[in-house]
């Protein structure tokens, strides 16, 4: 039987059925519903082949590379200094934090160690990527799901903090600031000052999502219960960051695997889950997230050490034969780089083990059965950044 | 604050070129990993002869090198250890590049007139191996906060070993991007199509004898770019290239 799609067709089998007392199962043959590449629930270019039946989705595949960049390709050509400016652009978002864990994976390797005042600020840059890329993510959610408002007030309050990241690194978007063996540069002058005012108005603005979208009504019926993630599934698939703490997991790279050269064991902060592991658990703990974000910075503002920002490392930076993976918590999740060195000035082979590869690679679990406006929930729930899925 | 445990250990960071004798240096730091090394003797225990190779950096990571056809295996008895966060699959090529590898690369000297160098030989990394493929995987343990690489050689005339996507759903995708970019098959993979790349696409990308155009049609641009540390002497350590 062919799909009935006309509502007047299908009233005239209806009577047709029922005047022949013929029991007519209905069976639909099925549409494919492309979603994308381009399409504002996707952070760039992801195109989703949805199967579907009615309005539920059977099963839905996500088809990436659009924006491959083959960075695990060239990294191979590329001088120490040279990658940490290509892996900015992995998660465009949050930038800074691409480079930490490549340059402490580096840092490990040659045995080399910033000084105190270096990984301070460090931290406090990540920290506030964080901040920079989460806020968005809330307001963008909202605007997926049709609250417009949340969008517009995301983007402002956002540039707060990408004020900050400029005047510091004089990139809004990609610092390049990290180096091996420490920082590029010092604060620049009244810069402690002012980041504490940009995270108070981040904090606010924290308040004012909880209350314009995780307290609205419509926001809340659109996202509880729906995408529910359990424990086990997230770790199959190797789920990371709020998506698993929003499954109930208690686990954050800050706290129990920080590698060393990042000080979050100077700042008093918690570690929010959720026991849903649903769309509206994963984006509460991100908001939780941003305002743990904004304390961690501001406490850590207050203590940074005096001292150098450089610790002494050769002119030309050839990293000793060996390997080594560190892996960070970033916005979006568990990022780590294995590097394996030859000793050369260019890393033999880095593998980029990034978070939204994994976070996306359970879609196809978490959409079946799902409903078409669902699936909207779950992808801008489940938060990927498409550079960080491609590479 | 922590600090790395090879913290202040090595000194001969740009000077690998140099023959140091940091043996006696390596001596005064023998540490061991208790927690590690029972993690790698209940692995031995239960794969047996599997386990080829191992190494243990301690206080840091540990890796396990099992037979090819032990690779599920190895998953399995890790997931039943309590290692059931999945990080990733992904593969290495070990075969020293014929391009681009250093600034002296084949390719550049041929550009500059230069006599072409030997081959250098194949050296695979921790835990050893024997063929040019290795594939390399790993899992976490959330509840310890530890880690397992592990390794898995694949030899050259059969670049194919047992799938994982059976013990932990994520190593799908991962195990789709390592056959295209490598051409290392899984046997029993459901679905093993292309995940970045069109499907007539020749050739596979991270092999180190794929050649990366770019590099081919410019000579080393490393070495003009490499930028000096801040405060730090133009004269002072570092080779003057």
């Amino acid at each position: 039987m062919t799909a009935v799609s006309d509502p007047s067709q299908l009233s005239d089998l209806i009577a047709e059925a029922t005047d022949t007392r013929v029991n007519l199962d209905f069976e639909s043959e099925g549409m494919t519903l492309n979603m994308g590449p381009q399409h504002p629930a996707t952070h760039g270019t992801l195109r989703i082949v949805a199967k579907l039946d009615g309005e539920q989705v059977i099963s839905a595949e996500p088809i990436c590379g659009y924006m491959h960049r083959g960075y695990e390709k060239i990294v191979e050509v590329r001088t120490y200094p040279q990658v940490n400016a290509l892996i900015n652009r992995i998660d465009w978002l949050g930038s800074f934090a691409n480079e930490v864990p490549f340059i402490l994976a580096a840092e490990k390797l040659m045995g080399v160690e910033a000084p105190p005042r270096a990984q301070w600020i460090r931290t406090i840059l990540f920290e506030m990527s964080r901040v920079a890329n989460i806020s968005l993510f809330l307001g963008d959610f909202g605007l997926q799901l049709g609250g417009m408002t949340a969008g517009f007030y995301a983007f402002r309050d956002r540039e707060h903090v990408l004020n900050m990241i400029e005047s510091a690194t004089g990139g809004r978007f990609h610092p390049n600031f990290d180096r091996i063996g420490g920082l590029k540069d010092d604060l620049p002058k009244g810069w402690i000052a002012d980041s504490h005012v940009a995270m108070d108005k981040l904090l606010a603005f924290c308040d004012e999502m909880e209350d314009l979208l995780v307290g609205n009504e419509i926001f809340q019926s659109r996202t509880r219960g729906i995408g529910v993630i359990p424990a086990d599934i997230a770790l199959n698939y190797g789920l990371s960051g709020a998506n698993l703490r929003a499954s109930g997991i208690d686990w954050d790279l800050r706290r129990d695997g920080c590698p060393p050269g990042l000080v979050y064991d100077q700042a008093d902060w918690k570690v929010w889950t959720h026991p849903d592991g649903d769309c509206f658990a994963r984006t509460w703990v991100r908001l939780q997230e941003t305002r743990e974000a904004a304390k961690i910075v501001k406490q850590l503002l207050d203590t940074i050490p005096a001292g150098p920002v450089m610790a002494k490392v050769p002119r030309i930076i050839k990293v000793p034969e060996g390997e080594a993976y560190v892996a960070t918590e970033n916005p979006l999740g568990e990022m780590g780089y294995y590097i394996a060195s030859k000793g050369d000035l260019v890393p033999f082979r880095v593998k980029i083990r990034s978070a939204s590869f994994n976070n996306i690679s359970i879609l196809p679990w978490v959409a079946r059965g799902a409903y078409v406006p669902d699936l909207i929930s779950i992808l801008g729930s489940l938060y990927f950044i498409l550079g960080d899925i491609d590479r | 604050m922590r600090t790395w445990l090879s913290a202040g250990r090595v000194n001969q960071l740009s000077s690998t070129d140099t023959a140091t004798d940091s043996a006696a240096e390596n001596e005064a730091v023998v540490e061991t990993d208790a927690a590690r090394e029972a993690v790698l003797a209940e692995l031995t225990e239960r794969l047996g002869a599997a386990v080829l190779g191992s190494y243990i950096r301690p206080g840091d990571d540990l890796w396990v090198r099992v037979e090819r056809s032990a690779w599920r295996d190895a998953a399995e008895a890790a997931k039943s250890m309590g290692f059931t966060f999945f990080d990733y699959v992904s593969a290495i090529d070990w075969l020293p590049s014929p391009f681009g590898r250093d600034m002296d690369a084949q390719e550049d000297l041929v550009v500059s007139g230069a006599e072409p160098k030997a081959p250098a030989p194949i050296v695979q990394g921790y835990a050893g191996g024997d063929t040019r493929f290795q594939v390399i995987a790993r899992l976490y343990n959330i509840a310890t906060a530890k880690g397992i690489h592990f390794k898995a050689d694949v030899p050259d005339d059969d670049l194919s070993l047992p799938t994982w996507s059976g013990v932990f759903a994520g190593a799908n995708w991962h195990e789709r991007e390592t056959r295209e970019m490598f051409g290392i098959t899984f046997d029993g993979h459901p679905n093993l199509i292309n995940m970045y790349l069109p499907t007539d696409f020749q050739g596979f990308p991270l092999r180190k004898d794929f050649p990366l155009l770019a590099r081919r049609v410019r000579p080393w641009p490393g070495i003009v770019d490499v930028e000096p540390m801040p405060g730090v002497a133009d004269s002072e350590e570092g080779e003057a290239e």
